[in-house]
C-alpha cells in the first residue's frame, strides 16, 4: 500500500515538472526573445531613424521609404481584402442555407488556403500578379499578393463575428420587414462591426509580419515608391536584406525589427482589447 | 431608384459573386504554380524528366543539373526534428495552463503565446542567427552554428504556439462528465491528466501536430537565415542544410527556363504536402464534431 501511494505521489510530482518545465523553457525562449529584440533594437531607435532615407545599404541612415512602401503594400492588401472577406463572410455566415454544398465547398477551399506556405504565395503572386497580368515587381503585385494570404483568416474570424449576432436581430429585422440588403447593412453588420474590427487587425498584423510572399513580388527597392505601379520594399524584407545581404546590418536588422514587433505588439494589444470588449 | 425585392436579388449575387472569388483564389494558386512547374517539361530540348529531379549528379541550375534529394532531406528532417521538440513541449504548456496554472501565470502565459504566434518569422531568423547559432557554435563539434539543429530548433520555437492554442482548445473541449467520473473513482490530478484527458482529446492533439508539420514543413525566412544553406545531405545535426522552401528563396530572384519550372515544382510539392495534411487536419476536427 505504502509502496503503490509513493508510486502514485512520484508520478503527481513527475507530471507536475513536466508541466512546469514545459512552460518554463517556452517561456524563457520567448522572455529572450522579446528581451534581445527590444531591448537591442529600440536602443538604435530614434525620430531621426524613422524619418530618415536609409544610406549605404541601410547600414546608415533610416528606414523612412520603406515605412511608406510598408503602409502602401498594407493599404492595398486591405482594400482588397476587406470587400471580398465581408463579402464572402456574409455569404457563409447568412447566405448559404439554400447553398450548403456551396458554401461546405468555399470554406474547404478557404481551409486548404490558409495553410499554403508563405512561399508558395511568393511564387503564385509572381506567376500571376507580376507576369501575367503584366504587373511587374510592384508594391500593386505584393498588396495582392498579400490580400490572398490573409483572406481565410480575416474571412474565419468575419464569419464568426457575423454569427454570433444574436438572432433576435435576425428575428426583429424580418418581422419588421426589412429587405436583405437593409438586415445586413444596418442591422448586423454594425452590430458585427467589433468582431469584424478584430479580424482586420488580425489581417493587418498576419500582413505586417510576411516576407517571403514578398521578396519576388513587391521586390527590394529602398528608395522612395512613386507610385503603387512601383517597387518597394517592406520593412519586414529589410530586416532580411540587412541581416542576409549587408555585411554589418546586424544593428540596423535589429532596428528595424524593433520597430516591427513593437507595432505588431500594439496591433495584439488592440485586437485583445476589441475582443474583450465582444464578450 | 430600383425596388428593394431587385436590390436584395442584386446584394445576393453580388456576395455569392465575392465568395466564390475568394474560393476561386486556391484554384488560381494552384493552376498558376502547375503551370510554371509544367513549363521545365514541355519547353526545350525536351529530355528533361521528372526522374532527373532525382538522379541528377547535384544541384548545378548552371549545368542544367536538378538533383532535388539533398534540399528534401533538409526540410522532412528539419520538421520531423521541430515537430519532436514543438509536440511534447506545446501538450505539455497546453496541460500546465489547464491543470496546473495559477489563474493569473495563465493569463500572463496566454498573452505571451499570443504574442509569440505573432512575432514575425523573420525576426525569428534574425534572433536565431544573432544569439541562437554563435551559442550553437560553442559547443558545436564543427566549430560553427549554422546547422540543421538551429533549424530544428528555430522552427520548434516558432511552432510551438500553433501546439499550444490548438491542443489548448482540445483539452478544453473534453467533457466535464469525464473529469467528474475520474474525480470520483478516487484518481488524482496527474492520473486524470494521463488516462482520461488525454486519450480523450487525442484527435484534436493529433490535429495540433498535424497543424504543427503543415506550417514547419513551409517555413521558409527562419530556416533560410540559420541553416547555412549548402546543398548537401546531411550526416549529423550539426552539418549545415538547405531546405526546399530556402532554395526558392535563395534563387528565384534569378532563375530562368528550367531552373524557375523546378522552383515552381518544389513550390507545388510543398503545396501538395501542405493541402493533404490540412485536409487531413479538417478531417479529423469534422470527425470530432459530427454536428458541424
Amino acid at each position: 500500500m505504502s509502496s503503490s501511494l509513493r508510486r502514485l505521489t512520484f508520478s503527481n510530482a513527475l507530471s507536475a515538472v513536466f508541466a512546469w518545465g514545459c512552460v518554463m523553457v517556452v517561456g524563457a525562449a520567448a522572455c529572450l526573445l522579446l528581451y534581445s529584440v527590444i531591448v537591442a533594437g529600440a536602443s538604435q531607435v530614434n525620430w531621426e531613424f524613422l524619418v530618415s532615407e536609409p544610406e549605404d545599404s541601410g547600414r546608415a541612415g533610416g528606414i523612412a521609404p520603406i515605412i511608406l512602401s510598408t503602409v502602401w503594400i498594407i493599404f492595398v492588401c486591405l482594400l482588397t481584402t476587406i470587400p471580398l472577406g465581408v463579402g464572402t463572410a456574409v455569404f457563409l455566415a447568412d447566405y448559404s442555407s439554400g447553398s450548403v454544398r456551396l458554401a461546405s465547398w468555399i470554406r474547404t477551399s478557404l481551409d486548404v488556403l490558409g495553410g499554403v506556405p508563405s512561399i508558395v504565395f511568393g511564387l503564385f503572386g509572381n506567376a500571376f500578379f507580376c507576369q501575367a497580368l503584366g504587373m511587374g515587381y510592384s508594391i500593386l503585385s505584393g498588396g495582392l499578393t498579400l490580400a490572398c494570404m490573409v483572406l481565410p483568416i480575416f474571412i474565419r474570424v468575419a464569419e464568426s463575428a457575423i454569427r454570433n449576432v444574436a438572432s433576435d436581430h435576425y428575428q426583429a429585422a424580418m418581422a419588421l420587414a426589412m429587405s436583405k440588403w437593409t438586415t445586413s447593412f444596418r442591422v448586423i453588420l454594425p452590430k458585427a462591426l467589433p468582431g469584424l474590427l478584430a479580424a482586420l487587425t488580425l489581417g493587418l498584423a498576419r500582413a505586417l509580419a510576411e516576407t517571403a510572399a514578398l521578396i519576388f513580388t513587391s521586390g527590394y527597392v529602398t528608395r522612395y515608391p512613386d507610385s503603387i505601379r512601383d517597387s518597394g520594399r517592406s520593412l519586414s524584407v529589410h530586416i532580411y536584406d540587412l541581416a542576409m545581404n549587408v555585411t554589418g546590418g546586424n544593428d540596423r536588422a535589429f532596428a528595424t525589427a524593433a520597430v516591427l514587433v513593437i507595432l505588431l505588439l500594439i496591433i495584439n494589444g488592440v485586437t485583445y482589447w476589441v475582443a474583450r470588449r465582444l464578450q | 431608384m430600383i425596388s428593394a425585392a431587385k436590390r436584395d436579388t442584386l446584394f445576393g449575387f453580388v456576395i455569392r459573386f465575392l465568395a466564390m472569388t475568394s474560393a476561386g483564389i486556391m484554384f488560381l494558386v494552384c493552376v498558376f504554380v502547375a503551370r510554371e512547374s509544367w513549363l521545365a517539361f514541355s519547353s526545350g530540348d525536351g529530355d528533361f524528366q521528372l526522374t532527373n529531379l532525382a538522379t541528377d549528379d547535384a544541384w548545378n541550375p548552371a549545368g542544367q543539373q536538378f538533383n532535388l534529394v539533398p534540399m528534401i532531406v533538409g526540410s522532412w528532417l528539419a520538421t520531423v526534428g521541430s515537430a519532436f521538440l514543438a509536440a511534447p513541449l506545446g501538450i505539455g504548456v497546453a496541460v500546465f495552463l489547464n491543470y496546473y496554472a495559477p489563474r493569473n501565470v495563465s493569463w500572463v502565459v496566454r498573452r505571451l503565446v499570443e504574442m509569440m504566434a505573432g512575432v514575425p518569422s523573420v525576426v525569428y531568423g534574425l534572433w536565431g542567427m544573432s544569439v541562437l547559432v554563435p551559442m550553437i557554435a560553442m559547443y558545436s563539434p564543427l566549430q560553427q552554428g549554422q546547422s540543421l539543429l538551429a533549424g530544428i530548433l528555430i522552427l520548434a520555437f516558432m511552432t510551438v504556439p500553433t501546439i499550444i492554442v490548438a491542443s489548448d482548445a482540445a483539452i478544453q473541449a473534453v467533457p466535464a462528465s469525464y473529469i467528474r467520473g475520474a474525480a470520483a473513482l478516487g484518481m488524482g490530478r496527474s492520473a486524470t491528466i494521463w488516462t482520461v484527458v488525454i486519450p480523450a482529446a487525442r484527435l484534436g492533439l493529433i490535429t495540433a501536430v498535424i497543424l504543427q508539420f503543415a506550417r514547419a514543413i513551409g517555413e521558409t525566412m527562419a530556416v533560410l537565415m540559420v541553416c547555412g544553406n549548402i546543398v548537401k545531405t546531411p550526416n549529423s545535426i550539426f552539418e549545415p542544410v538547405r531546405t526546399l522552401t530556402a532554395n526558392i528563396a535563395l534563387e528565384m530572384g534569378y532563375a530562368g527556363d528550367h531552373h524557375r519550372s523546378v522552383l515552381f515544382l518544389s513550390g507545388l510539392v510543398g503545396l501538395a504536402v501542405v493541402t493533404v495534411f490540412m485536409l487531413a487536419a479538417n478531417f479529423l476536427s469534422n470527425s470530432r464534431h459530427p454536428s458541424t
